[in-house]
């Protein structure tokens, strides 16, 4: 063996063992060193130095405490340039730990115990773990938000029947928009506090309204979710009957406005019953239903933005009219209707039927026919519904699930407008405007379809809703200042254009 | 009684305990309101067994 | 389930009253009457010589030697694969041993007393570093090292504790945790403290001529003196916690080189083992990963109890040991292992984790539920008889006892 052993002793030198056991595997790892060690001259030490041939002269004269650098290597070259390094390394100061490493609890448990004042627990794990979470939350006292969906409806129902014994209030499943006490979870717009509390069984149902009313010049007190599905038979309204206790209660709150699918008679009926004892005047949007028997502290409205007027008190009428919406001379007078927001979707279909027109869509209102239908009428499509989300974000978090379908619009000789919402706020994508506006302008066309839009948001969400419409307005959007208004226009459109042809 | 603790959520600062996407937390954390991330995975590894166990048992 | 919250809160509690005091050494005979001549002791769960590792070997060929049963090691193993020898679990003798932990007829045994209780548990006198039979060494220098500690150390420290009203080692351990000891990996402050509550009747009840100055020179070199006081503490505190109907708590971890076996208190003397695994560490100069014998040794007693691995928070420098190693890391393993208890412990306390108490009652329902495995810490021997420690490291407890343990508990309380 022609290994070189090169040791150096210093006299005095204290380094923590593990330090030092860290520092001679640095060395030892380098080119051309056989073994490497840096210890405190210990009589057992020296004897494991001695056995890893690594000691000479000088190392074998060292003392407990004195620390031992011991290096073999391929040639004394390398040896010394080691030895020369393991010294700069114990002289150099230690980098400062910084941050250091964290911690993250791994349960609920654990999070509680190192938080044990959290009030609510927010959940977006996949469905089949979901309520799972929001049982043990339950029963730690918490309040849950669950924005997971696919969740079985009785196990919904089985979960709110304990929570409501629990007395702890059950947001969703599949429950995209809250504002509590003035923080936005998830889904949900930074909009201005004030005396109206929203019940939403929609997410961008709640969206709108609670922009809407910001944009009116109100502003919010609660806005408690309950889930799509609450108001089912199977549920029976039992988080949108807590959060009606809730709001009547709450002293910020003296408007309350309820948002939802229409529900089964019986189910409405319950909730209408709640209602007529609530000491607080009551707004009701029952997306897509008839007239109904309202008691005498509610009124009902049909659409989301009269839910937003009515609630501060506005008139109903009154549809802002743009200076001209006139479709081009080669196009046909159908509408695409490209939504990301499903209750923005059915509230467009409400218009759109009110209007007499014809309607299609993936998910109709009453009135409306099915997607397959044959034959003519608009086409109005939810894109957040499962068979376009499927194993892909939703569109609200990721616009490209709209860019094929927009493109074909585009190029669609039959379609006279293209109607499209864009929302924004905390959760959204951080730029709709800017990636429709891209896509719209590569893939310009000389006689285009009329692009009708509207932005749900404020200026305050991060995305800023005045910059969205600017962005949109520069790739020749025409920008409404509601979902409904849009509707609207693009109907005078269509009429207006039938009239012509006429 | 269920509506003191419901209208006690609406009276208090939101606290919240964040299961799930983690981009929910960090936008809270911008706006200033208390929240802790769980680093969360199935539990007992995606045993759908050991875990309808464990449900059982309660933990 | 209603029984196992009020199991395990009488588990946690008994835990937390315990009140283990060093009190005396005395020959493992005289502990342990069921002992006899070729009966060996062993770390682990129940394992037969076929099945047991190199170290292990080394030490049983060696003890031979040392007790007289064989004229020498080659004679030793003959005899031991022809089954001459009994091999039992300490555990199942209320006593304990760090790696190998052979404890025979002869050699001294610490006596912890739990005060509370009534009950005692026993651990051989840890031999200091290097090559000791504790990590399967067996020449002259091992055995000599034996006979000098039963003939000279062992009787001095008996007399000395015996004088007055032993030692008491819950304050001494919340003392040891301020000064970056987790009482597994490090001991060095726990090991100083002892030895200066010693001294004074050591020297009372110990002349020069019976050895007092190598006794001092001895137990004040060894860093580690104090790990299997620790360890026989642990059996002293978990015995009492044994056989609670309904708790999921585990009462004793432990390994055997080969295999590594858990208990747990609501399933009584039912053993789940599993294969051992390797541990993660840092090498002594001329060593590798290759040369490292899988996890070794009761003393993993000390993380059942919230120590070890449970207490890393309290001893930076020890984090160092694993991966990165990052000593700002060493507060995660506590607060991870805080995932995996029922409790903490509010007397051992963590003052850089803000006096965090160390996580206390492992409960197999959250390790399961968790995937987080205890994390021990733990010396490496080499996987060769004879050669000895070789580095020291981390290393998890197998998954698989925990899931075994949980399906067993739950069929004996009729849950499925």
């Amino acid at each position: 063996m022609n290994d070189v052993v090169v040791n150096k002793v210093r006299k005095g030198f204290y380094l923590d063992s593990v330090a030092l056991m860290r520092l001679s595997r640095k060395i030892a790892e380098k080119e051309g060193i056989r073994e490497a060690a840096l210890m405190m001259g210990t009589p057992q030490n020296r004897e494991i130095m001695t056995n890893a041939g690594l000691l000479e002269e000088a190392g074998r004269a060292a003392e407990g405490g004195d620390l031992v650098i011991a290096i073999r290597a391929i040639t004394r070259e390398t040896a010394e340039t080691a030895l020369i390094e393991s010294e700069s390394y114990l002289d150099q100061p230690m980098a400062a730990g910084g941050e250091g490493v964290a911690w993250r609890p791994r349960t609920l448990r654990a999070a509680v115990k190192s938080m044990p004042e959290a009030n609510l627990v927010l959940i977006s794990v996949p469905g089949d773990f979901a309520i799972a979470e929001a049982r043990k939350a339950i029963r730690r006292g918490l309040h849950t938000m669950i924005f997971s969906d696919n969740v079985p409806l009785e196990e919904e129902a089985a979960l709110k029947r304990e929570a409501r014994e629990l007395g702890c209030l059950v947001m969703g499943p599949d429950c995209g928009t809250a504002i509590i006490n003035g923080t936005p979870l998830a889904f949900a717009n930074s909009v201005p506090r004030g005396e109206i509390g929203i019940v939403g069984a929609s997410g961008t149902g709640t969206q709108e309204v609670t922009c809407l009313i910001a944009q009116y010049g109100g502003g919010i007190s609660q806005a408690i979710g309950v889930g799509g599905r609450d108001l089912k038979s199977e549920v029976g309204g039992i988080s949108t009957l807590m959060a009606l206790d809730a709001l009547e209660a709450d002293p910020k709150t003296k408007q309350v406005v309820l948002i939802s699918k229409p529900p089964p008679t019986e189910v409405a009926s319950r909730v209408l019953e709640r209602i007529a004892a609530c000491r607080k005047p009551v707004i009701i949007c029952f997306i897509g239903s008839g007239e109904l028997t309202m008691p005498t502290n509610a009124v009902q409205v049909y659409t989301l933005k009269d839910a937003a007027r009515k609630s501060l008190g506005l008139s109903l009428d009154g549809i802002e009219n743009p200076d001209s919406v006139r479709i081009g001379q080669a196009r046909r007078a159908c509408v695409h209707g490209l939504f990301s927001g499903g209750t923005l979707c059915a509230e467009a279909q409400v218009i759109f039927r009110a209007a007499g027109e014809i309607v299609r869509s993936n998910s109709p209102v009453p009135g409306a026919s099915p997607v397959n239908h044959s034959g003519e009428g608009h086409l109005l499509l939810d894109l957040g519904d499962d068979q376009y989300t499927l194993g892909k974000p939703h569109p609200m978090i990721d616009p490209t699930v709209r860019d094929e379908m927009l493109i074909n619009s585009v190029n669609d000789i039959t379609v006279g407008i293209i109607l499209v919402d864009l929302v924004i706020g905390y959760g959204a994508h951080e730029d709709p405007a800017g990636h429709f506006a891209k896509i719209l302008k590569a893939n310009a066309n000389n006689d285009q379809p009329i692009i009708l839009a509207s932005v749900t948001g404020t200026d305050r969400d991060p995305q800023n809703r005045t910059d969205q419409i600017a962005k949109l307005k520069s790739a020749g959007v025409l920008v409404a200042p509601t979902n409904a208004d849009a509707a609207n226009w693009a109907i005078t459109a269509i009429q207006s254009r039938r009239g012509e042809v006429h | 009684m269920s509506e003191s603790k419901v209208k006690k959520l609406l009276d208090e600062p939101l606290r919240v305990v964040n299961i799930g996407l983690e981009g929910f937390a960090t936008e809270l954390e911008q706006q200033g309101v208390k929240v802790i991330q769980v680093d969360w995975s199935p539990p007992a590894g995606g045993d759908t067994k050991l875990a309808n166990l464990l449900s059982k048992l309660g933990t | 389930m209603k029984i196992i919250e009020d199991a395990n809160r009488e588990a946690l509690k008994r835990m937390l009253s315990g009140d283990p005091v060093l009190v005396d050494v005395i020959p493992a005979s005289a502990a342990i009457p069921e002992l006899k001549q070729r009966m060996i002791l062993h770390a682990g769960p129940p394992i037969g010589w076929d099945r047991l590792c190199g170290p292990m070997r080394g030490a049983v060929t060696g003890i031979a030697v040392f007790e007289g049963w064989a004229p020498d090691l080659e004679a030793a193993e003959n005899l031991a694969a022809d089954g001459a020898f009994e091999l039992h679990p300490n555990h199942h003798f209320d006593a304990v041993g760090p790696m190998t932990g052979l404890t025979t007829i002869s050699q001294p045994v610490m006596v912890i007393e739990n005060r509370t209780f009534g009950n005692r548990a026993y651990c051989a006198i840890n031999e200091g570093l290097g090559k000791v039979l504790r990590f399967g060494g067996n020449d002259e220098e091992v055995l000599d090292r034996l006979r000098w500690l039963r003939d000279v150390l062992g009787p001095a420290m008996g007399k000395a504790l015996r004088s007055g009203d032993g030692i008491p080692l819950k304050s001494l351990i919340a003392r040891g945790l301020t000064m970056g000891d987790e009482m597994h990996q490090r001991n060095v402050a726990c090991s100083g403290l002892t030895l200066r509550a010693l001294a004074p009747a050591l020297a009372t009840t110990t002349t020069s001529d019976d050895g007092l100055p190598e006794i001092l020179a001895f137990v004040g070199g060894n860093d580690q003196f104090f790990l299997n006081i620790a360890m026989a503490m642990g059996k002293a505190i978990m015995d009492p916690v044994r056989d609670i109907d309904g708790s999921t708590l585990v009462t004793a971890m432990s390994r055997n080189g080969t295999d590594f076996g858990i208990r747990v208190s609501g399933t009584g003397d039912t053993w789940f083992t599993a294969p051992v695994e390797m541990p993660e560490g840092l090498y002594f100069p001329g060593f590798t990963e290759s040369d490292a014998n899988p996890d070794m040794g009761d003393s993993t007693i000390v993380e059942t109890i919230g120590l070890g691995g449970f207490a890393m928070g309290a001893a930076p420098a020890v984090a160092g040991f694993v991966g990165a190693g990052a000593a700002s890391g060493a507060a995660v393993f506590t607060r991870t292992m805080g995932e995996i208890t029922f409790g903490e412990n509010p007397e051992w306390t963590i003052p850089a984790l803000d006096y965090l108490g160390v996580p206390t009652g492992i409960d197999i329902r959250l390790v399961v539920e968790t995937g987080l495995a205890p994390t021990i810490n733990t010396g490496i021997a080499h996987k060769e008889p004879g050669v000895g420690q070789v580095g020291a490291g981390v290393v998890r407890a197998p998954m698989s006892c925990f899931e075994q343990a949980l399906r067993g508990f739950a069929e004996r309380i009729g849950v499925s």
